[in-house]
């Protein structure tokens, strides 16, 4: 059992979660996930590591109510229990295993959309420790819904973006960057770009025209997480990748994107099913 | 009760019309009257041929005899000193192949039926609460198993038994390894025998971590020099499943057995209201000819879909439990023999509408003297089916290999051991499926019974 520390609503449907979790947070990186199981019977949620502190023995997960295991997950509240949290899973960030002086020399541009900020959080958190001050776009519906601004404004260059312009710049991610690289002067040789999948398709496309090398974090359907039952497999490149242990970062221009967002929706009857389950209980 | 003595003993078991419809046992197993009826038909042999064919050598006769006598508990400490998981090998060891393939009444009537009363005493003895017994004196010496699989409890189990403070750590969820997230509850309960017999080595003293990854949350270096462990088995399993690489692998529809079954047993997807979907097929063809490729197959049965088992080679080449083939039929699972898999249709919305094979034929023997399949030219064909899955056999999981300074593995990503266990890196011993690749339940726990003997030499040197 892991205990819930702090719960904190971030928007009308995003939460976050500090939990007591000493063998995930003496090891994990930024770039990786956990996988969480709030009771006895739930499914196993992939979430992605928001932030962690290894002499508290704490990690931060921030979760978006989208169906119906994060929906009853969202009911936990702070001194309650969460069954299951195992990881760290999947490989670090390249930025962090790679050589820092050769890290240094790059400069790095972060673009989240949505719920993407937070795992960006946990990267941009860790190379400002290490002396690296990294751009980042964060890209949101609208004002009401950007999260984490204040934490990400102290480690990194902050730009907002909404697409109905009630907050920061007007537009989509992509017209930020592109803005930012074409109006603007910024040189940037290397991108992270986490979000919907649609949104790191059609971002990837624009860094690929702008020649900046960019990674992305695949977020396929999972079960166990370890490399055992093969739901999470993703084309790169043509060769099959379990994205659970091989990523889940990857090099953009060699993601199928179109084949992710499909299996994506493997599930879809019966996930609509549960979530109206779940809301009409409460 | 009469007993032909050139015959086994019939056992009950649930009509296959109504089992096809529901995940409860199959097979009913034996009453005492009937165990005890059976075990007469031993000839007690001099030099018994069935304990050369059990790869834990149980003294078969012994048990028997005492069986025979109506001594049930006698029974079950002649198994005990042999196998840590009597009421699972006697479920799911492929006997045919082993201690009742030797059988010396097999050779001109029916072998014992030496699986079936090796469960009925398992079952007895679970049932009337004889459990094995905790040690008395400690060691005060720890060590650490990883994976809670067959082989890992066995080993776990053992080292309690002698007095280690042992503790396995495992990646999942639950523990059991292949015994919860692989073989179905229909061939082997899960409430009823699988976590009795956790519980049983749980309370020799054994501590079961759950949800710790070896290699990621800790490593083996991390265990040996600042946890205090004094040894390590290995007993992670051949978990990574294998795909053919085909055309249309990766449509919506096309799953690897470990997935499917996953989905069923460890997340309970076959039970109504589970949060975990599975997909709700029409037709399934299930490619491969093994033990997996029968749950795969007989899961999706239940689940009520139209089966066809896809195998390149013949029926008397399929590598499954010669009872579970027979089950699998009766049930009415389609077996399409000598035909291989080329491609997987799809639909414009990327789901599998068909998949299409191609007749095969035996050719010439190969490496391993079984006649090697070969295409028909020109013989191809489709079957219209929405899903399908693959159960082509697993490999060994790299993520401890691959964390683990020192430790050597072969082409196969298979830990090298030797034949106690012992591994290229000081107190790291391995065994199971992690060092043979996918085999048995009945090795798996023998390796992890030699490798717990061999621990506790070298820590009591
Ligand atoms: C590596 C990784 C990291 C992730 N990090 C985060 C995170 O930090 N915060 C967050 O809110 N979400 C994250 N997700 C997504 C999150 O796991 C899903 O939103 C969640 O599982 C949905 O469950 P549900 O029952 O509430 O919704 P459902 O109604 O079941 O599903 C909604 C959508 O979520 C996706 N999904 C469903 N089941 C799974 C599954 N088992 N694994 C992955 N995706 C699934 C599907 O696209 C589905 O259409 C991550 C996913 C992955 C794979
Ligand atoms: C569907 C299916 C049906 C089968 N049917 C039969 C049958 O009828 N008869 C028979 O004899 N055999 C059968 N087998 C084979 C048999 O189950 C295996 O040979 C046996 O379970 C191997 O035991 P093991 O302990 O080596 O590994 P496993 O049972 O695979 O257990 C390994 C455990 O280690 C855990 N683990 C892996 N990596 C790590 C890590 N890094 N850190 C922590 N934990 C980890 C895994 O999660 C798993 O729980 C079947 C297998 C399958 C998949
Ligand atoms: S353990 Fe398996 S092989 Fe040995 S006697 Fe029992 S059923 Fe037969
Ligand atoms: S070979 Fe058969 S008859 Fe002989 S001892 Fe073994 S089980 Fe009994
Ligand atoms: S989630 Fe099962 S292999 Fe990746």
């Amino acid at each position: 059992m892991f205990k819930i520390l702090e719960k904190e609503w971030l928007n009308v449907n995003t939460f976050k979660m500090v939990v007591d979790a000493p063998m995930v947070a003496r090891s994990c990186e930024p770039g990786q996930f956990v996988i969480v199981r709030d009771g006895e019977d739930g499914e196993r949620i992939p979430l992605t590591i928001c932030d962690y502190d290894r002499e508290k023995q704490t990690v931060t997960i921030v979760v978006q109510t989208i169906g119906g295991s994060t929906a009853e997950m969202s009911k936990k509240e702070a001194g309650e229990y969460l069954a299951d949290f195992v990881g760290p899973l999947g490989k670090p960030s390249d930025l962090v295993t790679d050589d820092i002086e050769e890290v240094k020399k790059k400069k790095i541009v972060f673009v989240a959309g949505g719920l993407g900020t937070a795992p960006v959080y946990c990267q941009v958190k860790w190379l400002h420790e290490h002396g690296i001050t990294a751009d980042v776009i964060v890209g949101a519906k609208t004002k009401d819904i950007v999260i984490l601004e204040d934490e990400m404004k102290a480690v990194g260059n902050l730009y907002i973006t909404t697409d109905d312009g009630s907050y920061g710049r007007t537009g989509m991610v992509t017209t930020c960057l592109e803005d930012l690289v074409k109006k603007e002067g910024k040189v940037y040789d290397h991108c992270v770009c986490i979000g919907p999948m649609i949104m790191m398709k059609f971002l990837s496309q624009l860094t690929a025209q702008l020649g900046i090398h960019t990674m992305v974090s695949m977020n396929p359907i999972m079960v166990d997480g370890t490399g055992m039952c093969g739901a999470c497999r993703v084309n790169i490149d043509g060769e099959t990748k379990f994205a659970c242990v091989d990523g889940p970062e990857f090099d953009a221009t060699k993601v199928d994107f179109n084949e992710a967002m499909r299996r994506l929706g493997l599930y879809k009857p019966e996930e609509m099913a549960a979530y109206e389950k779940v809301k009409a209980q409460s | 009760m009469e007993v032909d003595m050139m015959k086994k003993v019939p056992v009950r078991e649930q009509a296959p019309e109504v089992r096809a419809k529901n995940f409860e046992e199959v097979c009913e197993g034996y009453n005492k009257e009937e165990a005890m009826a059976e075990a007469t038909r031993c000839l007690n042999c001099k030099n018994p041929q069935c304990v050369q064919g059990c790869p834990v050598s149980i003294d078969i006769p012994g048990f028997v005899q005492a069986l025979k006598e109506g001594n049930i508990e006698d029974a079950y400490q002649v198994i005990s000193l042999s196998s840590a998981l009597p009421a699972v090998c006697g479920r799911v060891c492929p006997q045919e192949k082993q201690c009742e393939g030797k059988c010396i009444r097999g050779i001109k009537g029916e072998s014992l039926s030496i699986g079936k009363m090796e469960r009925f005493v398992a079952d007895w003895a679970r049932e009337n609460n004889i459990k094995p017994k905790a040690a008395e004196t400690k060691k005060g010496k720890k060590v650490a198993v990883i994976g809670s699989g067959p082989s890992g409890l066995t080993c776990a189990g053992d080292l309690a038994k002698l007095g280690y403070d042992v503790t396995i750590y495992e990646a999942l969820h639950k523990a059991g390894g292949v015994l919860v997230y692989g073989i179905p509850e229909f061939r082997l309960p899960k409430e009823k025998v699988v976590e009795k017999e956790i519980e049983n080595i749980k309370g020799l003293g054994v501590d079961i971590e759950t949800d710790v990854i070896v290699g990621k949350s800790i490593t083996i270096d991390e265990l040996l020099n600042e946890q205090g462990f004094d040894a390590v088995y290995i007993g992670s399993g051949a978990g990574l499943p294998k795909f053919m690489g085909i055309p249309g692998e990766n449509l919506n529809g096309v799953f690897s057995a470990n997935e499917y079954l996953t989905r069923s047993n460890l997340m309970k997807a076959y039970q109504e209201g589970s949060k975990t979907p599975i997909m709700k097929s029409k037709k399934v063809a299930v490619v491969g000819g093994g033990n997996v490729a029968m749950d795969a197959a007989r899961t999706a049965l239940r689940l009520g879909a139209e089966v066809h088992v896809v195998y390149r080679r013949g029926e008397s080449e399929l590598p499954a439990r010669a009872e579970e083939v027979h089950h699998a039929k009766e049930e009415g699972i389609q077996f399409d023999l000598l035909r291989n898999p080329i491609e997987i249709l799809g639909d414009d919305k990327g789901w599998v509408n068909g998949i299409k094979c191609i007749k095969m034929e035996l050719g010439e023997p190969d490496a391993s003297g079984r006649r090697k399949p070969v295409e028909v030219p020109g013989s191809e064909f489709v079957i219209d089916v929405d899903t399908v899955i693959m159960a082509l056999g697993t490999s060994p999981n790299p993520l401890i290999s691959s964390t683990t300074k020192g430790l050597d593995v072969n082409p196969r990503k298979c830990i090298v051991a030797d034949e106690v266990g012992k591994t290229s890196r000081d107190a790291v011993y391995a065994g199971g499926d992690a060092v043979t690749g996918a085999a048995t339940v009945i090795l798996a726990m023998g390796a992890g019974k030699t490798a717990a003997k061999a621990i506790d030499e070298f820590l009591s040197k």
